[in-house]
């Protein structure tokens, strides 16, 4: 299989002959689009008169060179090829439609940067408004103006509880207890080890039960939402219930924040307790104190201004977890991969958010000596 | 290999399609000329996809065996179907066009997979084959970002990548105006003609079963079998039965 061909400035002839299936000689295709560059005839003639069998291979080629006779305004004549064939070519020319809008390149580094700039920008515009229209939605619910469907909340309210005991309690027995297990390799070279208990009552109350609560629930609970309400805006579902007059952020994001909001502070006190036992269980079996002094000095060091503090956590993890889910849920786009996206997306965001509002929220009572 | 004696590239024999106890189609006997626009025609939901899907090898007949170029398709090993399927493109009712992928991506997939062609080949193969469905200059776009008609344009394409010998349509015209069921008709039509290419439609669009069909059968739900057959313009000249009739005439009675 090769391609011969004649040319000089005037004239190319190229004949076709044989059979030409999986025609891929790259050297052949290379040399003709070469030597049609170089030359540059003023007409080229295709002679297909004892062309055999041949596929879309061989046709790509002869697609190449037309094109490349009618972008130089070359002439072009095609009448020696098999009928069929010229058929099949006229097609591909047949509708040439170029696309309407044409897509971006990659943009020069300085302005990838001014752009990425504006993106932030863009985004945390968007992410404020999301915010407010959130808070917004609340105050309709609380007022009961709301259009929410009871059903959603208590799947939701479900989701957010009784479903996520046995993970929360897990997760804050083994914190617990690897609290406990590290505080007592110091303290026992003092002697001290009985104040692993009241080590762990303070850390778990004040901080500890709440971040693992809401690491849990942003990594279960966040990122279901994002799929859930992902996959809805993949549907085009959320522009339906736009074009129904309904808000997404009251049918959608209000059932599951509140639910979120309502469910979070309980976790938090399931997590503090059960980090305590996990502590406990340290103390009695591996320290050897007994549970009754265990629990006088868990008792002592357990305050109420722990308590709320990590409650106050909790809530602030709670609609973090929420806000950032529908966010990346309803800003999720209209791609396979979208729904993927967002889920991650979700979860990222919420801990990172959650990590840094803890340090601000530290800061600011640390100042008001909390 | 068991040849029957004159090879046509689809042979049915005695296809039975059964959903568990649910028989929907019984014993169907058919051909397919080379060259062929072959249409299979019937109501909602005698069977027609079912039956697609059992002549692609997407699923397997209950009984009965259907021949691809005089191979039995049906009873074939894994190696010998997958040989036979790559001489057989697909375009589905929707285009199943792989979301993630840019539409270069996703012509370009079959060739990587199945040929040893360079990748500036393969690219210059992707755009022709975009150009002969009209949809030249849109090989970075995604799925998402054209309309319904390029999409099945685009599947087209895709169905196209390897030159295959057969070229099955589900419903072709379904949810598309006007306008562009007619390229696609004319597509159909231009691809038969200049490649030889065997095709298979599915559809109850009277205008393209009058326009495209050469060849054709008619299924029928509730004897479960094949009651009518031949070129759809002698069809409807001389209807062998009152539902072919009225089928072909939009009910008329
Ligand atoms: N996977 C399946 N399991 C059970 N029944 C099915 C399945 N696929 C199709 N059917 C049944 O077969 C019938 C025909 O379906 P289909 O082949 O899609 O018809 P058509 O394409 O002609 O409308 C329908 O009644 C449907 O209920
Ligand atoms: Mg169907």
């Amino acid at each position: 299989m090769t391609i011969a061909y004649k040319a000089d400035r005037q004239h190319m002839e190229i004949t076709l002959s044989g059979d030409y299936l999986s025609f891929s000689d790259e050297e052949i295709r290379q040399k003709l689009f070469a030597d049609l560059k170089n030359k540059r005839p003023a007409t080229i003639v295709l002679n297909g008169q004892e062309l055999g069998q041949w596929d879309s291979t061989l046709a790509v080629v002869l697609f190449e060179v037309i094109k490349f006779a009618q972008k130089h305004s070359l002439h072009i004549d095609l009448s020696g090829l098999p009928e069929n064939l010229r058929h099949f070519l006229d097609l591909a020319f047949a509708v040439d439609r170029k696309p309407e809008a044409t897509k971006l390149s990659r943009l020069p580094f300085l302005e990838a940067i001014g752009s990425k700039t504006l993106d932030i920008y863009h985004s945390s515009r968007k992410g404020s408004a999301f915010i407010k229209q959130v808070l917004i939605s609340i105050l309709k619910g609380l007022s009961g103006k709301a259009v929410m469907r009871r059903i959603d909340f208590y799947f939701a309210m479900e989701d957010a509880s009784y479903k996520a005991i046995a993970i929360v309690s897990l997760v804050s027995f083994m914190v617990g207890l690897i609290l406990a297990f590290v505080g007592a390799i110091q303290l026992k070279t003092f002697g001290a080890q009985i104040y692993v208990s009241s080590l762990v009552a303070i850390a778990m109350t004040r901080i500890m039960g709440a971040i693992m609560v809401g690491i849990i629930m942003a990594g279960r609970t966040g990122a279901s939402y994002a799929a859930t309400i992902g996959s809805m805006q993949v549907n085009e579902e959320i522009d339906a219930l736009k074009t129904m007059g309904i808000s997404a952020t009251d049918f959608l994001v209000l059932p599951r924040i509140t639910s979120l909001l309502l469910t979070i502070p309980f976790l938090t006190i399931l997590a503090d307790a059960m980090g305590i036992i996990g502590g406990g269980a340290v103390g009695v079996f591996m320290l050897g104190i007994s549970p009754h002094e265990y629990w006088t000095y868990t008792w002592n060091a357990l305050s109420l201004d722990n308590f709320l503090v990590g409650i106050f956590h909790g809530f602030v993890y709670g609609f973090v977890i929420a806000v950032c889910g529908c966010y990346y849920g309803i800003y999720c786009g209209r791609n396979a991969d979208s729904v993927g996206l967002a889920t991650t997306k979700a979860v990222v965001s919420a801990i990172v958010w959650m990590i840094v509002l803890t340090g601000i929220i530290t800061f600011l009572l640390e100042v008001v000596g909390l | 290999m068991i040849k029957t004696a004159e090879t046509s590239p689809i042979q049915a024999d005695k296809i039975t399609i059964a959903y568990g106890d649910f028989v929907l189609l019984k014993d169907l006997d058919f051909k397919v000329n080379k060259h062929d626009v072959f249409i299979i025609m019937g109501g909602s939901g005698c069977g027609k996809s079912s039956l697609l899907r059992v002549l692609t090898g997407l699923q397997n007949p209950s009984g009965g065996e259907v021949f691809i170029n005089g191979t039995n398709f049906t009873k074939a090993e894994e190696t010998a179907k997958n040989d036979i399927m790559k001489k057989c493109g697909i375009l589905y009712q929707s285009g199943a066009l792989f979301s993630s992928m840019t539409l270069a991506e996703n012509i370009a997939l079959p060739l990587q997979q199945y040929t040893d062609y360079s990748p500036s080949l393969i690219s210059e193969l992707v755009s022709f084959k975009l150009a002969l469905v009209g949809l030249a200059g849109f090989e970075e776009f995604y799925p998402s970002e054209i309309s319904g008609g390029m999409k099945k344009r685009a599947g087209l394409a895709r169905a196209l990548a390897l030159d295959p010998e057969i070229v099955y349509f589900d419903e072709p015209s379904a949810g598309l105006d006007p306008i562009s069921s007619k390229l696609l008709d004319d597509l159909i039509i231009d691809l038969n003609r200049s490649l030889g290419t065997t095709i298979v439609v599915v559809t109850h669009e009277l205008s393209s079963i009058f326009a495209i069909g050469t060849n054709s059968i008619f299924l029928d739900g509730e004897t479960k079998s094949i009651i009518a057959g031949g070129n759809p313009n002698d069809l409807l000249r001389n209807p062998p039965n009152e539902t072919v009739r009225r089928f072909l005439t939009r009910g008329e009675k």
